[in-house]
């Protein structure tokens, strides 16, 4: 089936199975390897991206039921100019990340956590990266990374 | 994992939805958010030939405010019902509950029509409906039929939603300052409850519901007999499962589960109390 998706504000048309999951269509079809396949059983978030500025896992989701919406992907966050999305910088900054592996799901979350939540605490923070699992637990610094970015996008 | 092959159709409103139902049979499976049917079509638990796609059917998504109660569309995602004004105000247990399906990305995916339909015992917001006292609402090609919660599971993974029909809208009764509460063990955040609680004060007609202790979500009869007979909420707890046969599994055996379900129920009702509004 024809599917027209736009990712990172370039619009993608391609033909699909109707059975391809929406992380494959962005992985192999598109082409973008930086959303990762972790568990794949929606548990551990490290495919999250936006649909339409919400996150969500694209594991679980099919190609076809993201026709017509707008998919951002970590690949869409920084500037073309290079200039990091200040969610990303902060995880910079505080080391918001140790092998990595759990990093563009981690970021792709706090972006919608951050756009939803004006004000965010370190409990609301922690909740709400609840789907969302490190598995080198470097829970500490991703929280005060978020925290950051939080307060930089409120000023 | 990747699910079987299968033929995707996007249905445009309820009545294509049932058009398309009637003409591919038990085959069809519909799909909403697809947060409890794509897992199981991963795992090939599922493999139905036809996907009729209803989340974009944006009829069945709204939350009205219906005198005594409030009706909800079947497609009204996790995170409308969490984030409702009306649903806070009206029924807050049903928007506590919703805040606690999955995670912030299953919520912004996941429909309570879907969770409710899909009828597993584990999930939150089915034991939530019926503690409530709801009516579900199901289409089909005759028409439409009201059934209440207490009516609807039929049993494992099982509804009172044939083939042919279409669950279309939920009917929560308000609740009128009653008390409420809900109560779930487990491991970890996201994990289904071992055991959950879901129970409401007298006012609102005092149901208590049990997740994760049958094959499906069931009422606490016996609790419900002892609180409404003022019964203290120890005493009343100590019937948590009686006339139950809670299921073991990798996460807890049966006697554990019937321990789970005293503690809880127990704390449920002492939140039920100390949440009543005069």
């Amino acid at each position: 089936m024809r599917v027209r998706i736009t990712v990172n504000d370039h619009l993608e048309d391609h033909d699909v199975e109707p059975r391809q999951l929406l992380v494959y269509f962005l992985r192999e079809t598109v082409g973008l390897t930086g959303t990762n396949v972790g568990c794949d059983t929606s548990s551990c978030g490290a495919c999250t991206v936006l649909v339409d500025g919400e996150s969500v896992k694209s594991c679980t989701v099919l190609a076809a039921q993201a026709d017509g919406s707008a998919i951002t992907t970590i690949e869409g966050l920084a500037g073309t100019n290079g200039t990091l999305h200040h969610v990303q910088e902060a995880f910079r900054e505080h080391h918001g990340l140790q092998c990595g592996y759990c990093t563009p799901g981690m970021v792709m979350a706090a972006v919608s956590l951050i756009a939803e939540n004006p004000r965010l605490d370190e409990a609301s923070v922690r909740e709400g990266l609840e789907g969302n699992l490190c598995r080198c637990t470097g829970y500490h610094n991703i929280v005060q990374a978020v925290l950051a970015a939080s307060a930089a996008a409120s000023r | 994992m990747i699910p079987a092959s299968f033929d995707y159709i996007r249905a445009g409103s309820a009545a294509e939805a049932l058009a398309l139902l009637t003409e591919h049979g038990e085959d069809a499976k519909i799909l909403a958010g697809g947060h409890s049917l794509l897992p199981l079509m991963k795992l090939r638990l599922a493999s139905p030939s036809v996907l009729i796609d209803v989340a974009r059917i944006r009829e069945l998504s709204y939350i009205r405010d219906g005198g005594d109660h409030v009706a909800v569309g079947a497609l009204t995602r996790h995170c409308d019902v969490q984030h409702s004004a009306l649903l806070q105000a009206d029924v807050p247990l049903l928007a506590h509950v919703a805040g606690l399906v999955g995670d912030p990305q299953v919520r912004h995916r996941g429909t309570i029509g879907g969770s409710i339909v899909h009828g597993d015992p584990a999930s939150d917001l089915p034991g939530a409906v019926l503690a409530l006292g709801a009516t579900l609402v199901i289409s089909g090609p005759g028409g439409t039929r009201e059934v209440p919660a207490q009516d609807f599971f039929h049993g494992f993974l099982e509804t009172a939603v044939g083939p042919d029909e279409l669950l279309t809208e939920i009917r929560l009764p308000k609740m009128g300052g009653a008390g409420w509460s809900f109560k779930k063990f487990n491991l970890r955040a996201q994990d289904w409850a071992i055991v959950g609680v879901a129970a409401v004060g007298a006012q609102a007609g005092g149901g208590i519901a049990l997740v994760n202790m049958a094959a499906t979500p069931v009422r606490a009869s016996a609790v419900e007999q002892a609180v409404a007979a003022g019964a203290s909420a120890s005493d009343a707890a100590s019937s948590a499962s009686a006339g139950l046969d809670p299921p073991t599994d990798l996460n807890a055996s049966a006697a554990f589960r019937r321990h789970l379900a005293s503690v809880l129920v127990r704390r449920a009702l002492q939140e039920v109390e100390a949440r009543a509004r005069l």
